[in-house]
């Protein structure tokens, strides 16, 4: 019987010890290694049924990110025409440059301007007789069709009401001809981009379900095929999280994978997308050039490969995992 | 070490596997547990291994009555007992070693304690030099000699083993329950579950013997004298 007592001591101590709770974490981290190369070998030792899983994976999570880049680029390039509108302020022909040029401090003194800037009507006709092409027309004009023109950029601040109450107010002065201000257009492709924003939001969320699903899928057919393995880890004293432990890694490495197919396609796509893009902001006499994923945001992509692949991994662990029981 | 306290196990069908079956096994002893398939056997040792529950009654195993347990508490419990398999259920995709070592990386053992230890097991069953071959090129005998370590190996304080010699000649049968001996020699408490009669009786160990479920002989150990 000392035999016995001994041996109750010594497992009794085993829990308390420092020394031996150390052992253990390191035992702990040592599973965890072994499993995350055991996982990554068996997904290597089959690789064209693992990239095509992370192919599949990749497209799914690339289709919205994808179009989220583009709806990005489309964002950065109205942001020049963003509010605060600009609005055009035509003086009448009978107004002299004086009389503008005091118009211009008038109206930069309120407060809800931000500026003003003056443009001459010669120097409004020079403009369009260098950009439109039509300079030949232009010179054989025998007058200066084109009126003294204030540009005015209302104070940012300011409502969608005030700007229609600093137009009424412009309008009425004494010497304006008309106010053009044309924010429909705007207001319009804003409206487009929330609406855009939105469905890649959602084509997003069931993209990434669907993601999900699939590495659920893969796992529980990993699963099923090492049941007699689960079954003798339970029966020799493994813990359900031992069991669980390689399922999750194989689940994770699918998912970085996945999360890398995706960074690797959006960046070919927009490889492939720049020259055209190029050439076309160039007709616009705009140095605009497509803004790509960049490292992180492929590193971005990889770690939510990874997440979702960990979430598929538990979804498939904790509905098939459970049932395998020894008989 | 391990004791039943009136213990019936009933099935959903209505088939009762154990009937009131009450016996008490000391440290140190080793005990065949014995009777025709369907007698029970397998029943009462995957109650040991809380692989299933009683229906009614009591089973107590190194002092710890097993009602206690809890279903988290489970894999530690097992990890107390080491269990020999009739068809072995070794993983042919690791080698001897690793199969070995199974239980120990389970319980957390340091690498190279690991690796001493699955070498003193496998010496003891004589296959230290097959550590690096795959089970599937081992013969019957040796893939048992195999599980035999593997149930070992964790130094538990109970052994069980369910039809350990099922599909050996007798030679090797003979050998696998010398190995039995041994181990239940160094004190841990060893219960065999076999239908091979003939072997069994020769070696002058205590016999359980179930019949429908209930037990008709054996019940009585040495415990009971005292």
């Amino acid at each position: 019987m000392t035999g016995s007592a001994d041996k109750a001591t010594r497992r009794g101590g085993a829990s308390l010890s420092r020394a031996d709770l150390r052992d253990r974490y390191k035992a702990w981290l040592q599973h965890h290694r072994l499993c995350a190369a055991d996982s990554l070998a068996k997904v290597l030792e089959a690789p064209v049924a693992s990239l095509l899983t992370w192919l599949v994976i990749g497209i799914a999570l690339a289709l919205p990110v994808g179009l989220n880049v583009a709806l990005e680029n489309v964002q950065r390039l109205s942001e020049g025409w963003d509010s605060p509108a600009q609005m055009s302020v035509f003086l009448q022909q009978d107004v002299s440059v004086e009389q503008g040029d005091r118009m211009r401090e008038e109206f930069s003194a309120r407060a809800d301007v931000d500026k003003v800037i003056f443009l001459s009507r010669d120097a409004a006709l020079a403009e369009f007789s260098r950009l439109s092409g039509f300079a030949d027309v232009v010179a054989s004009l025998e007058s200066n069709p084109l009126p003294d023109v204030l540009l005015v950029t209302p104070a940012s601040a300011l409502s969608e009401v005030g700007i229609s109450t600093l137009r009424e107010e412009m309008a009425t002065r004494e010497g304006v001809a008309e106010v053009v201000l044309d924010m429909a257009w705007l207001k319009r492709l804003q409206h487009l981009m929330t609406l855009g924003q939105r469905f890649v939001l959602a084509v997003g969320v069931m993209l990434i379900l669907g993601v999900v699903l699939i590495l659920g899928n893969t796992i529980r057919l990993a699963i099923e095929s090492r049941r007699e393995e689960i079954v003798v880890v339970k029966l020799v004293g493994g813990s359900s999280a031992f069991a669980r432990r390689p399922f999750l890694y194989t689940g994770l490495w699918y998912g970085v994978g996945g999360g890398l197919a995706a960074g690797l396609l959006v960046s070919a796509a927009l490889w492939y997308l720049d020259e055209p893009v190029r050439v076309l902001a160039g007709l616009y006499e705009s140095s605009f050039s497509l803004l790509g994923l960049g490292l992180m945001g492929v590193l971005n992509l990889v770690i939510l490969g990874g997440v979702l692949g960990l979430a598929g991994a538990w979804l498939a662990v904790a509905r098939h995992l459970v049932r395998i029981e020894p008989r | 070490m391990i004791s039943f306290d009136r213990v019936t196990k009933r099935y959903e069908a209505g088939h009762d596997a154990l009937r009131e079956v009450s016996f008490d096994i000391e440290k140190d002893e080793l005990v065949f547990l014995t009777g025709h398939s369907g007698a029970g056997k397998s029943t009462l040792l995957r109650l040991i291994m809380l692989m299933d529950r009683p229906t009614r009654g009591q089973v107590t195993i190194d002092g710890r009555n097993l009602s206690s347990v809890g279903k988290r508490a489970i894999p530690a419990h097992r990890r107390g007992i080491g269990v020999v398999f009739q068809n072995h259920r070794l993983l042919f995709d690791r080698t001897v070693f690793d199969n070995v070592a199974l239980p120990l990386i389970i319980a957390g053992y340091d690498h190279r304690e690991i690796g001493r230890r699955v070498r003193a097991a496998l010496d003891k069953v004589g296959l230290l030099r097959h550590e690096h071959a795959m089970p599937l090129s081992l013969s019957g005998g040796e893939q048992q000699r195999v599980g035999i370590a593997r149930a070992v190996v964790g130094r538990p304080n109970i052994l069980l083993a369910d039809e350990p010699t099922g599909n050996l000649d007798p030679e090797l049968s003979a050998e696998i329950m010398r190995l039995f001996e041994a181990f239940n020699q160094v004190g841990v408490t060893v219960l065999i579950a076999s239908h091979d009669l003939v072997l069994i009786s020769r070696l002058h160990h205590r016999i359980l013997t179930l019949k429908d479920g209930r037990l008709i002989s054996g019940a009585s150990g040495p415990g009971d004298a005292l």
